[in-house]
């Protein structure tokens, strides 16, 4: 903590020495808003479903209870935060944007190029074309790129897949382009 | 005896041709997956869980059992030869395990897993054979109230006895209960939460949850971390077979970690974890014999009791699975969702009703322990050159898997999408030091608990305390308020912190 709070002192952040004072817990802090803000959309979301009573439990009664007890869980969680917490803070720490977004963004277009998505007018792909985004969006997020080493990859895990899981397993994928097969 | 009839009738289901195949592949599989670094069994389990679904459903249960153990099994062979937990249960066989191959002792330390293991297993299934027809019997005394005290109970059990924060694991589990309140209402028929996306509707796939928390999420943080310098005892696994001097120090700590074990795995929350841990601080009280090498620098107990620990807990964790319809544990909730594809609703009638499935699978853990020895041992050499596989090329590898399995569950690109977002939530809760699997416990548990709750308070119009007021109820609501006040004692607490921290 001395160094981050000095660097901030030295940028001359307010906000963020502020934040560093204030919070003892960074972690806990936002875990507990995390908390109180879904548990209490649940329990508005709840609210507006016929609520009841205990003998006759509308299909709002259970959330309603669960998002109440939750924000209150979130709201301890915060204010023990405040009060105690480590001795360096538990900062959060970096966010890793790129590793989150290029793995969940390869996942993404891999169900996009498979089947296709109507909405947009994409057609699909099919399940070799679909692999082989997948692996290079994906292998952009590790430390080094090859795109050699990833194209042979992607195509031992293409022949690997047909045969697992559309010969051997059965599954309903489409292999190739619907524009092609038809 | 009736004990023998009934594993009689378990063996003759599971020793068709047919049967001990999927035992073995899902061993095989689980092993595979369990090996590499960073995937637990909620993970693989979620991955593979595709693989099964054209299998009638012992066929499919086998498999999937079979995974779970292969999963541990290979978690302990990553712990010993990588110095890094394949999975969280093995995060103790790590510190001797891990000497030991450092001292060129990698083969005793993998032969003594393998062997303690395989001894629990057994063990472990015994028991549950022996337990599972009197628990059903309780099970059948239970009404809607029994059942809401008792989800209370494992619930409260799980985090109890995990480790971290316990408001933020109660927390966890209450997020998860309303993720579970997603759907359609099975008692009026409205959507909720649903935003009117018709995929909604039957709620959100558990497969989603378990892939994009547990797998996504894990696999986000290693990249976050960046490729650590990894030290593979791949060479010298020759001289595979314990000395006469091991196996002196081995088999009571074997026989300790078994019979702790056993007992842990039934307990809610318990299983293969905690066992572990609790095996081997017992181990390091012990006293070392003269000439013995300390704990910590690659003692064999040290690898020994936890892993026949582990292997016993996951096997008795079975137990109110399969009698009660609870599950004990993430891995076990996975197992609830996996059963309700294939159409068995887990709980005391399963043994009534579908007797060849109960014994058969009861069976099948016993023949899938058998071959994991054989698996793991003479087939060692092909899982150390799957563990110098860089991880640049795994992942994108596991990534395909996740994918592939999630589209399969429904044949659906709206589970793809979702378990993008669940992958980001989960990369959230790792950052934020939230523990994913009480999530997940809730999850699967939500819509029993809502359902007994409605029922018990419709038959007591609406006096809420029919829960204290019914003897078995009311026990099982004290025991719950037990376990919490114990924990919250200053003393306990300290030990409990300490336990859970890896030295």
């Amino acid at each position: 903590m001395p160094n981050g709070l000095a660097c901030a002192q030295n940028r001359g952040v307010p906000m963020n020495e502020e934040k560093r004072v204030l919070v003892k817990n960074q972690k806990d802090f936002f875990g507990g808003l995390l908390f109180t803000a879904v548990g209490a959309a649940f329990a508005y979301g709840a609210s507006t479903y016929q609520v009841g009573d205990a003998a006759r439990m509308g299909p709002g009664y259970f959330p309603l209870l669960l998002g109440v007890i939750l924000a209150l869980m979130g709201s301890v969680v915060m204010v023990q935060s405040v009060i105690k917490g480590h001795p360096d803070g538990d900062p959060i720490g970096k966010w890793a944007f790129k590793p989150l977004l290029l793995v969940l963004g390869a996942n993404v277009v891999f169900g996009a190029l498979l089947v296709g998505v109507p909405a947009i007018g994409l057609p699909g792909f099919g399940l070799v074309i679909a692999i082989f985004a997948l692996v290079i969006v994906a292998s952009f997020a590790g430390e080094t790129f090859n795109l050699k080493e990833v194209l042979v990859l992607a195509t031992i895990l293409s022949v690997g897949s047909y045969l697992a899981f559309v010969k051997l397993l059965a599954l309903q994928f489409p292999v190739w382009p619907s524009f092609i097969t038809g | 005896m009736e004990l023998f009839d009934n594993l009689a009738l378990g063996f003759g289901v599971a020793f068709t041709g047919q049967n001990l195949m999927y035992a073995f592949i899902g061993c095989l599989l689980g092993t595979l997956i369990g090996v590499l670094p960073g995937i637990g069994p909620v993970a693989t389990i979620a991955m593979l869980l595709p693989a099964t679904y054209a299998l009638p459903p012992v066929a499919a249960l086998i498999m999937l059992a079979g995974i779970y153990y292969g999963a541990q099994y290979g978690g302990s062979t990553t712990a010993i030869l990588v110095n890094l937990p394949g999975e969280s249960s093995s995060v103790v066989t790590v510190i001797d395990g891990y000497q030991m191959a450092r001292r060129g002792r990698a083969g005793p330390a993998l032969a003594a897993a393998g062997l303690g293991s395989f001894f629990a297993g057994c063990v472990g299934t015994l028991i549950l054979a022996a337990f599972a027809a009197p628990l059903t019997e309780v099970a059948f005394k239970f009404g809607p109230a029994e059942y809401f005290s008792l989800m209370i109970l494992g619930l409260i059990g799980a985090v109890v006895l995990a480790s971290g924060s316990l408001l933020k694991a109660l927390a966890m589990i209450v997020l998860g209960l309303l993720l579970g309140m997603v759907g359609t209402d099975v008692n009026s028929g409205v959507p909720r939460f649903t935003f009117d996306i018709p995929e909604l509707s039957d709620g959100i796939n558990f497969v989603v949850i378990a892939m994009g928390v547990f797998g996504y999420g894990e696999i986000i943080s290693n990249l976050a971390q960046g490729e650590e310098k990894r030290e593979v005892f791949t060479g010298n696994v020759q001289g595979l077979f314990p000395t006469k001097e091991d196996f002196k120090n081995m088999v009571p700590a074997v026989l300790r970690g078994t019979a702790l074990g056993s007992a842990l795995g039934i307990l809610p929350g318990g299983g293969a974890l905690l066992s572990a841990f609790a095996a081997y601080t017992i181990e390091k009280k012990t006293k070392l014999k003269p000439g013995e090498v300390p704990f910590g620098q690659g003692n064999i107990r040290g690898v020994a009791a936890p892993e026949s620990a582990n292997n016993a807990g996951s096997q008795t964790s079975f137990i109110p699975l399969l009698t009660l319809g609870i599950p004990p544990n993430a891995v076990m909730a996975l197992m609830v969702g996996a059963m309700t594809i294939h159409n068995i609703q887990p709980g005391p009638q399963v043994m009534t009703s579908n007797p060849e499935l109960f014994w058969g699978l009861i069976a099948s853990m016993w023949i899938g322990n058998a071959m994991l020895i054989i698996l793991n041992l003479p087939l060692i050499g092909i899982w150390i050159k799957l563990l110098t596989v860089p991880y640049r090329w795994l992942f994108p590898a596991i990534v395909l898997f996740c994918a592939i399995g999630v589209y399969s569950t429904n044949n659906n690109t709206f589970d793809v999408w979702m378990v993008a977002a669940f992958g980001a939530v989960g990369y959230t809760f790792i950052k934020l030091g939230l523990e994913p699997a009480p999530l997940l416990l809730g999850f699967i548990l939500g819509p029993m608990m809502e359902e007994n709750l409605r029922r018990a308070l419709l038959l007591s119009r609406g006096d809420w305390s029919v829960f204290v007021t019914r003897p078995l109820s009311a026990t099982l609501l004290a025991l719950a308020v037990v376990l919490l006040v114990v924990v919250m004692l200053p003393s306990v607490k300290s030990k409990r912190e300490e336990a859970f921290v890896e030295d």
